[in-house]
């Protein structure tokens, strides 16, 4: 009865760390309902946005991928720091997914093979400072960071997020079931 | 692939013991390896073909059991069992001790092949340990004096059969004797006894008795006879279960090594009740040393009309029982893994129902029942049901062993009718100055002191047997650690709930071990527990959390004082992760290294 007119839009951000940004693409998949979520929400840094930086105090973060190197730590410490929730965001973020398959090899062992010169005479590893340093092993997300949510699914369905998002907006426990929830 | 020309000659003769039968496959591995030391790709290629089956199912069969090596583990393969008991002995510091003047790391072999060292789940000697097995075979007692020993030995490349008999002694420590332990045995009276009652009449007593499964689940066992004998289908089978795997459980062990009459004069029992011409005694392979003594009682029976033919002289009572061994698989002992094993497969748990009763070995109406429950058949066969029921509580009729070990003075077997209580058993056994004990095992229950006045019976505390003692200078996470490790280690992978669950479980008891776990940890260890249990195919996943859930309920400050202060600490070491990368690049800039927070 008293609620304001214009109520404050929810602020999230979203970002795909060592992922595919296949999630991002199911998450635009919930079509002409961007339109109703617009009304709701504002997106902060995000690459839909562009946005660089995290403004403070974000309600939610999506993040897509696992964790591989040392920006994608950067990354997620930024997010984790300025979001009320966040929310590991498709397989990648909860077990390492597809980029993890490296994890069976030794990370010195595929960079000497990677930058190897065209005759193998000698390896030539890149050490630009702009270059992030790769981690021994791709990590899930809540590994390094407190997550408050997993969203199972390669990708989660448009379906699946957008209950997932509307339950959250609208003040409920996310509940996901059959045949939402999958994780393949 | 083909195998060299002397290991086809020393397998041929197992095969031929086996008549080239598939079911055998674990009775086979077992021996094979035991001739060969190790079953390498080449010979599994060679049993397939010579079993005429897939390779596939060799090979998962034999990565299936923790005591079937792929690869070389040299001559003499030491295990240290490591049970929270074993622990407390001081099992670590022999490791260690042992790891040293061999010069080996844990799983690795020497350069020269011939020894390995490695951990094992408990092989139930928990109460004269630390105990290890060196080539399967129990060696008790273990002291710093005894590690140097063995390894003087094994350089000497000793013989086993020659090591001094005292390093394989296992004493039953008998502490306290009731109907079961303290009543001489007079062999053939039980089997003559049922025989004189009928077929209707032994299962009339078996009902009033109202007996139940000494296992751990209780089931009433007349029930279960009834069952299979009313099953149509033929041949029918008793399976005595004697993988006696749940950790701090060595009952059976004693059962077997002194009063095996009673345990196959119950299977004979069982036998002429149900109408079955077979038996099975599964024994767990960390008992092998039991093995000979049990054939050799065996032939003594059948020398004595008590197996065989014309059982006690009534025309077409035929049964025999042969002995199958396991190879350090936890999971067999749950009843359907177990028939699995013994038809030659991995010891995966079957779908219930069909139950064994109908659908069992070979699909056919099969009774499992333990060690213990056996014994008590004989029981009611020479006194009757009535006289049986008078003992112990109302739905917990008799009495019950337990194997008592951990901090007290007097570690040992003691047997106590139904409702004794657990403040009574401590001061039985010496431990004044207990905090907690873990009844039935790593799946059962974590008591504190406040409960020690609840007593052993079904109605209240139920139990396999096993009684592991914790004085006031334990650490009760660490306790719930080590058991969270076993389980992660025995889950057979059939379902995603137990083999994901128990690993996630060790890892957070790990992280928190470290100092890097928060209250987050702890939330996500129950909320674990809220997915093993329901969701679990089988006892084996639905358990696996309990002790962990006991622990944080009851001795929560043992957890606390470990937590960190933040709301969060990574899994891992962030800078140490990119040190690989740094050094490959040969950077050390700011860029190159991540602090603890950002």
């Amino acid at each position: 009865m008293n609620a304001p007119m214009n109520p404050r839009k929810l602020r999230i951000t979203t970002t795909s760390l060592s992922g595919c940004f296949g999630c991002h693409m199911s998450f635009l998949d919930i079509d002409e309902r961007l339109l109703e979520l617009a009304a709701l929400v504002e997106f902060d840094r995000s690459p839909i946005t562009d946005i660089k930086h995290c403004s403070q105090h974000c309600d939610l973060a999506l993040v897509e991928g696992g964790v591989c190197n040392a920006e994608n730590v950067h990354v997620l410490r930024e997010l984790r720091a300025n979001a009320k929730i966040l929310v590991a965001f498709g397989a990648c973020a909860v077990n390492g997914g597809l980029p993890a398959q490296r994890n069976h090899l030794d990370v010195g062992q595929c960079l000497s093979q990677v930058y190897r010169t065209p005759d193998g005479s000698a390896t030539a590893i890149p050490d630009d400072p702009e270059l992030p340093l790769l981690l021994d092993k791709v990590y899930p997300v809540n590994e390094v960071v407190r997550v408050d949510y997993f969203l199972p699914g390669c990708p989660p369905s448009a379906d699946t997020i957008w209950k997932f998002l509307t339950d959250l907006l609208t003040g409920r426990t996310p509940r996901i079931e059959h045949p939402l929830l999958k994780f393949d | 692939m083909s195998v060299s020309a002397e290991i086809s000659s020393l397998i041929e003769p197992i095969l031929q013991r086996h008549a080239w039968r598939p079911d055998r496959l674990v009775q086979i591995l077992r021996e094979v390896q035991e001739a060969v030391d190790f079953i390498s790709d080449e010979t599994a290629a060679h049993l397939a073909e010579a079993l005429k089956i897939p390779y596939a199912q060799v090979h998962s069969t034999r990565d299936f059991y923790a005591f079937f090596y792929r690869e070389n583990r040299g001559r003499y393969r030491v295990l240290f069992s490591d049970n929270i008991t074993d622990r407390m002995a001081g099992n670590q510091a022999l490791f260690e001790h042992m790891a040293k003047r061999l010069k080996l790391e844990r799983g690795k072999v020497s350069d020269d092949g011939l020894v390995s060292i490695d951990y094992c789940s408990c092989t139930g000697m928990c109460d004269q340990g630390p105990a290890i097995l060196v080539n399967n075979r129990a060696i008790t007692r273990m002291t710093l004096r005894r590690v140097d020993e063995i390894c003087d030995l094994i350089r000497g490349q000793v013989p086993l059969d020659k090591w001094p008999a005292e390093f394989f002694r296992v004493d039953d420590n008998i502490r306290r004797a009731d109907m079961l332990l303290g009543t001489p045995h007079e062999p053939g009276k039980a089997v003559r006894a049922a025989i004189a009652r009928g077929r209707d009449g032994m299962l009339a007593e078996m009902k009033l008795s109202n007996l139940r499964g000494r296992g751990g689940a209780g089931f009433t066992t007349a029930v279960k006879w009834e069952a299979c004998r009313n099953a149509p289908a033929t041949p029918r089978y008793i399976v005595c279960n004697a993988d006696e795997g749940e950790p701090g459980t060595f009952k059976d062990r004693v059962l077997l090594q002194s009063y095996a009459g009673r345990v196959f004069e119950g299977m004979v029992i069982a036998a002429w009740t149900v109408g079955a011409s077979h038996g099975f005694l599964y024994l767990r392979g960390e008992y092998l040393y039991l093995l000979q003594p049990l054939e050799a009682y065996l032939a003594g029976m059948r020398a004595a009309g008590l197996l065989g033919r014309d059982i006690g002289g009534v025309a077409g009572f035929d049964f025999d029982i042969e002995i199958h061994l396991g190879a350090g698989a936890y999971i067999c002992g749950e009843e359907t893994a177990l028939i699995e094993s013994l038809e030659g497969k991995a010891g995966r748990p079957r779908v219930r129902p069909p139950f064994p009763v109908t659908s069992g070995y070979m699909g056919k109406p099969t009774v499992v029942n333990n060690v213990e429950t056996l014994c008590k058949v004989t029981e009611i066969a020479i006194n009757g049901g009535a006289w049986y029921e008078a003992i112990g509580t109302k739905q917990s009729t008799g009495t019950k062993i337990l194997s008592v070990a951990g901090d007290c003075a007097r570690p040992g077997l003691y047997e106590y009718a139904f409702g004794v209580r657990i403040a009574q058993v401590l001061e039985d056994c010496g431990a004044q100055e207990a905090i907690a004990v873990q009844v039935s095992g790593a799946s059962g229950v974590c008591l504190s002191e406040r409960e020690f006045g609840r007593r052993i019976a079904f109605e209240d505390v139920p139990t396999a047997g096993s009684f592991m003692i914790f004085g006031k200078q334990r650490d009760l996470f660490e306790v719930a650690r080590n058991f969270a490790h076993f389980f992660a280690h025995e889950s057979c992978g059939f379902c995603t709930p137990c083999r994901v669950g128990t690993v996630l479980m060790k890892e957070i008891m790990d992280k928190i071990a470290e100092g890097r776990g928060t209250q987050y940890e702890m939330n996500e260890l129950l909320r674990l527990q809220q997915v093993l249990k329901p969701g679990s195919h089988c006892g084996l996943g639905q358990t696996a959390g309990n002790a962990v859930a006991d622990t944080v309920q009851k001795f929560r400050p043992a957890y606390e004082r470990r937590l960190a202060e933040t709301d969060f600490v990574p899994a891992f070491d962030l800078d140490a992760a990119l040190s690989r990368a740094r050094e490959l690049a040969g950077r050390d800039d700011a860029a190159a290294h991540l602090g603890e927070e950002a």
